[in-house]
C-alpha cells in the first residue's frame, strides 16, 4: 500500500543528496564574512524547512483523519511528525554549531528563526508522550490528531510572534552575505533543499511501508493461529491498526 | 474488526438542530453556574493559584536577588508567574467531570457539545481574573518598583486579551490531558509552548508600562498580536473541541 | 409505532479486542430487555452504545426510530442512562445536582421537587451528595434518570444498595409500570427474569442466548456465567 515508487524515490534521493554534497563542497563559493563554516547553512536551512513542512504536513493529515476516519491518515500524520522531530534535532544541532563557529556561543537568542524552531520543537516533542499515555487506539489517534492540528496552526503564529519580538532590536546573525545570494549559492541551496525534501519523502514512505507490513503480519498471525498467537500488544505511541 | 473512526460529516450531522434541550446559552449558563458553585464550595482552584503566585513572587525576589523590579524584568516576572498559576487552574478544570461522571451526564444531554468548551473557557477566564485581582496588587506591593496606578488602564487591556488566549488554550489542553494517564505532566508540557506567543506579546506590551521613569505608552502592535492569537486559536478550538468528547 | 430498539449485527471493538459482536434484536416500546452475562461480557458496552455514548463499529443500530450514530443527537434527551457511576457532583447537594441536570435537559425545576418527594429525599436534599449513603445516592441517581421522562431507560443494576422500601418507592419511576421501554442489567437472575419480556445473554461479547423471557429458566441464565 505504501511501497509504490519507493525504489525510484530512493535512487532519486541518493542522486540528489550526492549532487548537493558535490555542489556544496566543490561549487559554492566560500562566504566572505564567515568562511568555510558558512556551508553548514546548506544543511541547516533545508533541514529546518523540511522539518517545519513535516510538522504542518502532520497537521494536514490529521485533518484528513478527522474528516474521513481513515486510520491510514493517522499513520501518515504520525510518521511525518516523528521524522520531523528527528530532523528537528538535526536543525538544533547544526544551528548550534553554526552559531558557535560564527558567533562564538553555542546558542544565540538573537536569531528569531532558530528560537521559534526551538519552541515548535518543544511543543511537538510532546506528541509521542501524549499518544503513549492514551490506551484506547481509536482515542489515541483522535487526540493525537487534535494535537497535531493545533501544533500545525501554531507554527506560523509562533514564528510571527518571535519575529516581531526580535526584529527591531537585533540584526540577523545567521544570514548569508548581507543582502542577496550570489547565483552559485542560490543554486546550491535550491538543490540541497530539493534533496532534503526527496530524502524526507523517501524515509517517510519507508517507515509507512514498514509499519504497515508489521500490522499486516500481526493481523495474519492472529487470523491464522487465533487471537493469542501474536502475543498481547504492548503499549505504544505508534498507530497499530489501519 | 478495526474500530472505524467516525467521519466529520457524521459528526456535523450529529449537532442538535431542533433539540428539546434548553438551548446553547442556557447550557453554557448552567455549566458555568455549576462550576462557580463548586469552586465556591470547595475553594480548590482560585486560592491555590493565588497562593502559588505569592510564593513565586518570593521565589523571584530571592532567585534574582532583587527587591525591586521595573520595565522588562518586572513584566517578565509577572507574566511567568501568572502563566504558572494558570497551569494550576488548567489541571483542575476538568477533574470534577472526569472523576464524578460529569462527561457522561453532559454527553447525554440534548445540547450542543461546544457549549462545554465555551463554559469551561469562561470559567478558566473567570478564575484567572479573580487571581489577578489579588495577585497584581500583591506584585505591586512586593516587587514592583514604579507606581502601578499609571500602568493600570493599559494593564487591564493586556490582561483581558491575554487571559482570553490562556483560557482558550487552557481549556483545550485540559480536555486533551484529562483522558490521558499522565495528566499533570501533559498539561504544562503542552500548554507552555502553546501559550508562549501570549507571554511574548503580553510581556512586551507590559514592559513600557512598568518603566522606572513612569508608565510609557502601550505599544498597540502587541495588542494586535494578542487579538490575532485569540481569534485564531478561539476558532480552532471551537472546530476541534467536539472531537475530544466523542467516542 | 417504531420499535424502541432495533439492532442488526451490532459490534464494537477496543483496539484488537472485540468487546461486542453480532448482536441482533428488536425491542418493542414499553417492553423490557434483560441482559445477562459475566463481567466483561459486553453488557456495559451495549448499554453505552444504546445511550449514544459509544459508536457501534459494525452493524446497524436504531434507537427510538433514529439511526446511530448519525442521528444520535435526536436520541439524546429521550434516553436515560443509569450506570454504576451516579453522575452526581459530590460537593453539590441532591437538589443542586438535579436542578443542574434539569437545566441541561430543558426540564422545569418543579419536577425536581416532585421527584425528590417521590423517593423520600426531601429532607436531605440540601446536603452534599458525599454525605448521603449509597442507597440514598442511588435514589438521587434514579431521580436524575427519570427527570426528563425518557422513552427508553437503560438501567445497570438499578436496585443495588436499595432497601425494600426504597425499591418500592422507585418502582413507578423505573419499574415495569413506569411505561418506557427498558434495558435492564441485573445480577439478580430471578429479579431480572421476572421483570423481562426479552432476555439476552452475552458471553465474551457474543450473544449466547436470545429468547422471550417466558421460555428462559434461571438455569439457562446461570449457564452464561
Amino acid at each position: 500500500m505504501f511501497g509504490r515508487g519507493l525504489q525510484t524515490l530512493s535512487i532519486a534521493s541518493v542522486v540528489l543528496v550526492t549532487g548537493a554534497f558535490a555542489l556544496v563542497f566543490l561549487y559554492a563559493p566560500n562566504d566572505a564574512d564567515q568562511g568555510f563554516v558558512q556551508k553548514i547553512f546548506y544543511l541547516h536551512v533545508p533541514l529546518a524547512i523540511v522539518a517545519l513542512g513535516g510538522f504542518v504536513d502532520g497537521g494536514v493529515f490529521a485533518i484528513q483523519y478527522l474528516r474521513t476516519g481513515d486510520r491510514g491518515h493517522d499513520l501518515r500524520s504520525y510518521v511525518a511528525i516523528h521524522l520531523s522531530l528527528i530532523l528537528g534535532l538535526g536543525v538544533l544541532a547544526t544551528g548550534s554549531i553554526w552559531a558557535k563557529a560564527s558567533w562564538g556561543a553555542w546558542w544565540v537568542w538573537d536569531e528569531p528563526t532558530l528560537v521559534s524552531f526551538l519552541i515548535v520543537f518543544l511543543l511537538f516533542a510532546c506528541y509521542q508522550p501524549l499518544r503513549f499515555s492514551i490506551d484506547d487506539p481509536e482515542r489515541q489517534a483522535r487526540y493525537a490528531a487534535v494535537f497535531a492540528i493545533i501544533g500545525g496552526a501554531f507554527v506560523p503564529l509562533n514564528f510571527l510572534a518571535v519575529r516581531l519580538a526580535e526584529s527591531l532590536i537585533h540584526p540577523r546573525v545567521l544570514s548569508t552575505t548581507g543582502g542577496s545570494m550570489p547565483g552559485e549559492m542560490r543554486l546550491t541551496f535550491l538543490v540541497s533543499t530539493v534533496a532534503m525534501v526527496c530524502l524526507f519523502v523517501t524515509l517517510w514512505k519507508y517507515e509507512l511501508a514498514s509499519k504497515h507490513a508489521s500490522m499486516r503480519l500481526r493481523a495474519l498471525k492472529r487470523a491464522l493461529a487465533g487471537d493469542d498467537a501474536a502475543g498481547p500488544l504492548a503499549r505504544t505511541a505508534a498507530p497499530t491498526q489501519i | 474488526m478495526a474500530g472505524a473512526a467516525p467521519t466529520a460529516e457524521a459528526r456535523a450531522a450529529e449537532a442538535p438542530r431542533d433539540h428539546a434541550g434548553g438551548g446553547f446559552a442556557s447550557a453554557v449558563s448552567a455549566l458555568v453556574r455549576k462550576d462557580l458553585r463548586l469552586e465556591l464550595r470547595t475553594r480548590e482552584s482560585v486560592p491555590a493559584m493565588f497562593l502559588f503566585s505569592l510564593s513565586t513572587f518570593v521565589l523571584f525576589r530571592f532567585g534574582l536577588d532583587r527587591e525591586s523590579l521595573e520595565g522588562d524584568l518586572a513584566s517578565g516576572v509577572l507574566w511567568v508567574t501568572l502563566l504558572f498559576a494558570a497551569v494550576l487552574g488548567m489541571n483542575r478544570l476538568f477533574v470534577a467531570e472526569r472523576e464524578e461522571g460529569g462527561f457522561d451526564a453532559f454527553l447525554l444531554a440534548p445540547v450542543d457539545r461546544t457549549s462545554l468548551f465555551v463554559a469551561k473557557a469562561a470559567v478558566l477566564f473567570g478564575f484567572l481574573v479573580a487571581v489577578e485581582v489579588a495577585a497584581i496588587p500583591a506584585f505591586a506591593v512586593l516587587l514592583l518598583g514604579p507606581s502601578p496606578f499609571q500602568a493600570l488602564p493599559g494593564l487591564l487591556a493586556i490582561l483581558l486579551l491575554a487571559d482570553v488566549g490562556i483560557a482558550v488554550i487552557g481549556t483545550l489542553v485540559g480536555a486533551l490531558a484529562i483522558q490521558t494517564r499522565a495528566r499533570d505532566l501533559i498539561v504544562p508540557l503542552i500548554s507552555l509552548p502553546l501559550v508562549l506567543p501570549v507571554v511574548i506579546a503580553a510581556g512586551h506590551a507590559t514592559a513600557p508600562l512598568f518603566a522606572e521613569a513612569g508608565a510609557e505608552a502601550l505599544p498597540a502592535r502587541w495588542l494586535g498580536v494578542l487579538g490575532l492569537y485569540d481569534l485564531v486559536f478561539g476558532l480552532l478550538a471551537l472546530a476541534v473541541f467536539d472531537f475530544l468528547l466523542e467516542d | 409505532m417504531a420499535p424502541a430498539i432495533e439492532l442488526s449485527d451490532v459490534g464494537r471493538a477496543y483496539g484488537e479486542r472485540t468487546a461486542l459482536s453480532g448482536v441482533t434484536l428488536t425491542l418493542e416500546p414499553g417492553r423490557t430487555l434483560a441482559v445477562f452475562g459475566a463481567n466483561g461480557a459486553g453488557k456495559s458496552t451495549l448499554l453505552r452504545i444504546l445511550a449514544t455514548l459509544l459508536r457501534p463499529h459494525a452493524g446497524r443500530a436504531r434507537v427510538l426510530g433514529r439511526d446511530l450514530p448519525q442521528d444520535g443527537w435526536a436520541v439524546r434527551g429521550r434516553v436515560g442512562l443509569l450506570a454504576h457511576d451516579p453522575m452526581l457532583y459530590r460537593e453539590l447537594s441532591a437538589r443542586e445536582n438535579l436542578r443542574f441536570h434539569a437545566r441541561l435537559h430543558g426540564v422545569d425545576e418543579t419536577r425536581v421537587e416532585a421527584l425528590l418527594d417521590q423517593v423520600g429525599l426531601r429532607r436531605r436534599a440540601d446536603e452534599p451528595v458525599r454525605m448521603l449513603s449509597r442507597g440514598m445516592t442511588q435514589r438521587v441517581a434514579i431521580c436524575r434518570v427519570s427527570l426528563h421522562e425518557p422513552e427508553l431507560l437503560l438501567l445497570d443494576e438499578p436496585l443495588a444498595n436499595l432497601d425494600p422500601g426504597a425499591a418500592e418507592a422507585v418502582e413507578p419511576l423505573i419499574g415495569r409500570s413506569a411505561g418506557p421501554a427498558r434495558v435492564l442489567i441485573s445480577h439478580d437472575v430471578e429479579h431480572g427474569l421476572a421483570e423481562a419480556d426479552l432476555v439476552l445473554g452475552l458471553k465474551a461479547g457474543r450473544p449466547a442466548l436470545l429468547a422471550p423471557a417466558a421460555s428462559v429458566t434461571a438455569r439457562d441464565v446461570r449457564g452464561l456465567y
